[in-house]
């Protein structure tokens, strides 16, 4: 089972589709974040795993995984920076009382 | 003290029921010892993650996601990805889950776990991400993939370094960029204004 690719790429879609349904659902801002590096690393899980099974991929997957996590930690920085900047004007980190626009 | 020594107790319980349920795999129902720890490093990942966007109280929604990303890089080992399980500890749990930390923390508020957790369309986004998790499933079992062995192509440090510095070079130097722009732009957001809103 851990010897073919296709129960590590049904892992990755599972572990995307939880967090799409997080990323919908969730009213807090940064558990909408969470939710979206919970994607990230599904994908990455995927692309190890075609880097580990497709000879002509090599190594090459394992460097662009590392390349998706360098990019996701520059999102986690500034997505958060955007949460805080926000909680400091609107004092609350809920995205459905983000109405300004609305009123 | 007391709270370091239960958590430190607390991952050894952990550990020790991943490794009690694998070799109790390995001995009864006579799995390779990669595959019973395939399954419970899949199991915990999916519960942990299932905790992350579920759970009421946010910082244990963070503190689950660091045992999923841990997980995770337990299945990159497993793989035999050693260094993206590496890079997976040291970014993910290392960097990122701590910064996650530090904003549930400067954005707490009292009332904020006793509220509502779930937007109004909880109930249809459940439903999507249950489809995207079937149709993902079966476009995978559906498809053969082009030049797919049936064992791991093993390899080492040293080719993803060759690759990182001889073909990869151009995308290394604009992530570098990359994160020196983020941390600008995230100092600049995040700060301050003198006189403005406190």
């Amino acid at each position: 089972m851990s010897n073919s690719l296709d129960s590590y790429l049904v892992l990755s879609g599972i572990l995307f589709a939880i967090g799409t349904f997080g990323f919908l659902a969730r009213r807090n801002a940064i558990s909408m974040l969470m939710a979206i590096e919970l994607m990230l690393n599904a994908v990455n899980l995927a692309i190890v795993a075609f880097g580990a099974f497709i000879p002509a991929l090599g190594s090459q997957g394992a460097v662009i995984a590392l390349m998706v996590m360098a990019v996701a930690a520059g999102e986690a920085t500034v997505g958060l920076a955007i949460v805080i900047a926000i909680y400091r004007n609107r004092k609350t980190p809920l995205v459905d009382e983000y109405d300004a626009m609305k009123r | 003290m007391l709270r370091t020594l239960l958590s430190i107790a607390l991952a050894l319980v952990v550990i020790g029921f991943v490794l009690t349920v694998a070799a109790a795999m390995v001995i009864f129902l006579g799995q390779t010892w990669t595959d019973a720890l395939f399954w419970c490093f899949a199991s915990l990942m999916i519960v942990s993650g299932l905790l992350v966007v579920t759970m009421r109280d946010i910082i244990r929604c963070g503190l689950a996601m660091i045992v999923c990303f841990g997980a995770l890089a337990g299945i990159y080992i497993v793989m035999g990805a050693t260094l993206i399980g590496a890079a997976q500890v040291i970014v993910y749990i290392g960097a990122i889950s701590v910064l996650i930390l530090f904003a549930i923390m400067l954005t707490q508020t009292k009332a904020a776990p006793n509220r509502l957790v779930f937007q109004t369309q909880a109930g249809p986004a459940a439903i999507a991400a249950v489809v995207i998790a079937v149709l993902i499933g079966l476009a995978v079992s559906a498809t053969t993939w082009p030049g797919e062995r049936a064992e791991r192509v093993p390899y080492t440090a040293n080719q993803i370094s060759d690759q990182l510095f001889s073909t990869f070079v151009l995308p290394f130097e604009i992530v570098s960029v990359l994160l020196l722009a983020a941390v600008i732009g995230a100092v600049f957001l995040a700060k301050r204004e003198p006189g403005g809103p406190a």
